[in-house]
């Protein structure tokens, strides 16, 4: 199941590359949403296929041999956290696909590219073998060079480039990391359920060298302050519908492998190193949310909150690993906070860009000083973007309140000091979000924008896919947050 | 140890050696617009070649010939590597050479330069390993100079051939010195008979021996010919040279180390630090390059760096000899690739040619994409396999530092590789694209295809080369 879920977009990708050619750019869409509704499927029935009771951390496996010498294998499963994260992927693809965008006469290609990075993505999430992970790792990459290169704004060759090689750095670094941690298992593998089970580095006088390896490699795609600087670019030069699936799914390969990795593999090390990690995210937080209130540009801003809400998983994270034993309950908490603030961030920041895509299909601009007043105008695009601001500012009822309230109860247990400097942060979200909905759609109306038209029936049934999840979360979190708290409650022991 | 004179454990090279004496005969006797007929005579010594080295997988590692000749999983799998990249060379050349009167005698040389490799991965003697480096080397300069009227192409061959002569000179001197501190040429007499030799005989020895053999791997401090050959010699040739002697010479290296005792002869930081340079040379040099051609040149650089990765851990990790032949496998098969798409695109070598390759041919662009990846080492493509097998060899063998350097030089190589995947993909192009006809094609297609196969099949790779060496 989980394997077909990997290989239908990548066989579509292929399939729509070779086939298309003479598409339209809406019938390319329409085949491309048609591919990813199997994944969809194929998700929502791992899901329910899913035991949450049970003490198996993972479920639904499947082992290949690949690199048998090495300890390398094609080995697939899912527990509850890669559960979560597999369904926001799949939603957020499925919306991105179907999202109108310019796709300069290649309709084929962009819609392939994406099926593309949903099969790397879903790999990646899939993935029980740490070179598989990097695999996918590496693939993401690549899928999303050349998104952003072919269908960017004016220096996007340049972001594409930098973000390539800035990530691509940080996954050799991240390559590194597992080479020891797999060499340090004997024999040599690198099956994640084995490595999990043996914390091989826990007594290696080299486990703290090998933890910063992979914590630069994952700090960097997630990104935490100071290797975020590729982000910005990126996501300015990027297509919206690009950007929405960078945030929406990309950035979470870095905390999903920091819980996966460094969290469940090297328990000892990354206690010790906890609270480091702790004040990073910290900094993530108030740096991301600072920068992002003195952005003028609507797109960067927006960027910059990834780095603000990616923060607050990493804190959730550092708060779970920050100690051994004891406090089970607050540092599970914590865990499934992080969970749910992935899923609620990929479905509200996939909303956001996408809504910065219709902006700019209307307007070619992004710049705030030059928009006011449209809340008349276009009413049902001041809605959504308004919910979906609210939404990521942590409005209760809403799916971003739900993760930052579980990750700061949580954290306030472990690491209380980090813990209230880090809610600094969601008072500067919530007055930089509010000042974005006013300078969008409060004062004066510029005469140019007078006849701008509203959302279109595609975007209205996109955006309100995402937002209705959003709603969803909000008021009945209970499906997702049981399911990231199966996997937590195990990973936190006790 | 075991002995032999079985003439069976000889009987690829004697198949390559009869093939080059059947090409040189219809070289001489085929009409002009015949001569072509030469490229399947080749495929089929080449094939029967590989098929007797298949049959000699699996067997006991033994000496054969006087202890001369060392038939183990190494010599089997470089063998095959060897006449994988022939082959996928042979193709190449129809067309490019059509105009040529002299067509025909091509083949020979590289069927001739494919068994002074050979001889090299195989040797386990220095006068026989030198035997080999010069069979594979006069060859090479007459491939590389091969379109007479070109002063590119003879330049590229002068230019070879000048620092080859001074190379194997270093290298001659390097064997007296070590047949000075051993008083044999013979390996396993090198192994029991260098432990305790004064380190101011040994260390220059095996430094001599070091630089004589990076020549034929196109490695730092004889790696200046690389980027001319690569642009000025004949897109087949280049293809060739950048690859086959590569092999012979690494597998020759690794071989000749594996005798010689690390700590007295202070070889594991010599191949260390030969490696950094080249991997950071050629990348540096790759990354102004506005030239495609040279530009694959010192990224040929650049790989035998990372190849020498495998080849310092050599000793220290029963990983580093599977590590090294996957590595050479796969970038044998990419670089070849390349070439291939260059020959395909009738050799057009600025950057700024390549705009729009993307959309007038597409599948050509899409081979060379494939290749400049596997090169970088993006899974889950062949060269990823490679480099991950390199990587742990390293890092099993306690050089992180190395691998760290050979980490940081793979980003700056995507800069580079990038560049072109830019040019062709983003850039329009003003003109149509022509391509030299089918067999280049053909021979692109086939390693493309085998860069994703090989990926997958990587682990039968290593198993195969997986072996303790004879002797």
């Amino acid at each position: 199941m989980l394997t077909t879920a990997i290989l239908v977009p990548l066989l579509g990708a292929v399939a729509v590359a070779v086939l298309g050619r003479r598409w339209s750019d809406g019938v390319a869409r329409a085949v491309g949403v048609g591919v990813t509704i199997v994944p969809l499927a194929l998700v929502v029935a791992a899901w329910a296929a899913f035991d949450r009771s049970s003490p198996e951390l993972f479920q639904l496996v499947t082992e290949v041999d690949w690199i048998p010498t090495l300890g390398v294998g094609y080995r697939v499963g899912v527990d509850g956290i890669a559960l979560a994260v597999a369904g926001v992927t799949a939603v957020v693809f499925t919306a991105a696909v179907a999202h109108p965008a310019e796709t300069r006469g290649i309709a084929h290609q962009y819609v392939a590219w994406f099926l593309f990075l949903e099969s790397a993505s879903l790999g990646l999430f899939f993935a029980l073998d740490l070179v598989l992970f990097y695999v996918f790792f590496d693939l993401s990459l690549v899928g999303m060079y050349f998104l952003v290169s072919r269908w960017g704004h004016d220096d996007a060759e340049r972001a594409a480039l930098k973000f390539f090689l800035y990530t691509f750095l940080g996954s050799l670094s991240l390559l590194v990391g597992i080479i020891a941690l797999g060499l340090s298992m004997d024999p040599i593998t690198f099956d994640m359920r084995a490595i999990i089970d043996a914390q091989p580095l826990a007594a290696a006088g080299h486990a703290m060298v090998v933890l910063v390896l992979v914590l630069v490699g994952l700090g960097i795609k997630t990104p935490v302050v100071p290797f975020h600087t590729w982000l910005p670019a990126a996501h300015v030069e990027a297509p919206a519908t690009a950007s929405a699936v960078l945030a929406g799914v990309l950035l979470k390969m870095g905390t999903f492998g920091l819980i996966r990795i460094p969290y469940a593999m090297m328990r000892e090390t990354f206690a010790d190193a906890a609270v480091v990690v702790g004040i990073v995210a910290v900094i993530s937080i108030l740096y991301g949310a600072l920068v992002a209130l003195g952005q003028g540009d609507l797109k960067r801003r927006i960027a910059y909150t990834s780095v603000n809400h990616m923060g607050y998983v990493v804190l959730g994270v550092a708060a779970a690993g920050s100690v051994l034993t004891g406090d089970e309950a607050a540092r599970g908490l914590a865990l499934t906070g992080a969970t749910v603030q992935m899923v609620a961030h990929g479905l509200i920041t996939g909303a956001l860009f996408l809504l910065t895509g219709s902006i700019w299909r209307r307007t070619h601009d992004f710049d705030l000083d030059h928009y006011g007043g449209l809340l008349a105008t276009v009413p049902l695009l001041a809605g959504a973007t308004i919910l979906a601001s609210f939404a990521s500012l942590g409005l209760p009822g809403l799916a971003g309140f739900v993760g930052e309230f579980q990750i700061f109860v949580g954290t306030f247990a472990v690491l209380p000091v980090l813990a209230g400097i880090g809610l600094l942060g969601i008072v500067i979200t919530a007055a930089l979000f509010l000042q974005l909905l006013q300078r969008l759609f409060l004062g004066e109306l510029p005469e140019d924008l007078a006849t701008m038209p509203d959302l279109d029936p595609v975007e209205r049934t996109t955006l309100a896919g995402l937002l209705a999840l959003v709603v969803l979360i909000g008021v009945a979190p209970r499906f997702l947050v049981d399911t990231a708290n199966a996997a937590a409650s195990i990973l936190v022991g006790g | 140890m075991t002995m032999s004179m079985q003439l069976s454990h000889l009987a690829p090279q004697i198949a390559v050696l009869l093939g080059a004496a059947a090409t040189l005969l219809v070289a001489m006797f085929a009409p002009r617009d015949r001569q072509w007929l030469n490229a399947p005579v080749a495929l089929v010594a080449i094939a029967v070649a590989a098929g007797l080295q298949v049959g000699l997988l699996g067997g006991v590692p033994v000496l054969a010939f006087d202890g001369l000749w060392a038939l183990d999983a190494v010599t089997n799998v470089a063998s095959l590597a060897i006449l994988a990249a022939t082959a996928l060379v042979v193709p190449l050349v129809p067309r490019w050479l059509a105009p040529d009167a002299r067509h025909g005698e091509y083949y020979p040389m590289l069927l001739l330069g494919a068994l002074g490799a050979m001889v090299m991965a195989a040797a386990t003697d220095l006068n026989e390993l030198v035997v080999g480096v010069v069979l594979s080397s006069v060859t090479g300069y007459v491939l590389a100079a091969w379109h007479r009227r070109s002063a590119w192409s003879v330049e590229a061959g002068m230019k070879y051939f000048l620092v080859g002569g001074l190379a194997n000179l270093v290298l001659l001197v390097g064997v007296t010195l070590a047949f000075a501190a051993a008083g044999s040429t013979w390996y396993p007499a090198l192994a029991s008979r260098l432990d305790g030799v004064d380190p101011w005989l040994l260390v220059p020895a095996t430094a001599m021996l070091v630089v004589g053999l990076a020549f034929k791997a196109g490695a730092v401090p004889t790696h200046s010919w690389v980027p001319d050959v690569a642009e000025g010699a004949p897109a087949p040739s280049a293809a060739f040279v950048t690859v086959v002697p590569k092999i012979g010479g690494l597998v020759a290296l690794a071989r000749l180390l594996a005798v010689v005792p690390p700590d007295s002869s202070g070889w594991r930081v010599v191949v260390a630090t030969v490696a950094v340079l080249t991997m950071t040379i050629g990348n540096l040099a790759a990354l102004g390059q506005d030239d495609v051609r040279r530009l694959l040149g010192w990224s040929s650089v650049s790989q035998a760096g990372y190849a020498l990765v495998a080849v310092a851990a050599v000793g220290a990790s029963d990983r580093a000899l599977p590590a090294l032949l996957l590595f050479l496998v796969v970038y044998a098969v990419a670089n070849i690739a390349a070439f291939a798409v260059v020959t395909a695109l009738r050799g057009r070598t600025s950057l700024a040619d390549y705009a729009g390759v993307a959309r007038r041919q597409p599948g050509l662009a899409v081979a060379l994409i494939v290749a400049m990846l596997s090169l970088v080492g993006i899974p889950p493509l062949a060269g990823f396999a490679g480099k991950f097998a390199v990587f742990t060899a390293g890092i099993d063998a306690g050089l992180t530092w190395l691998v760290v350097a050979a980490v940081v030089n793979t980003v700056v190589s995507l800069a580079y590789y990038l560049r072109v995947v830019a040019a062709m993909v983003l850039r329009p192009s003003p003109h149509d694209v022509h391509r030299l006809g089918p067999w280049s094609s053909t021979a692109v297609g086939v390693a493309t295809v085998l860069l994703v196969v090989l990926g997958l099949l990587a682990g039968a790779v290593l198993e195969v080369a997986s072996g303790p060496l004879a002797g």
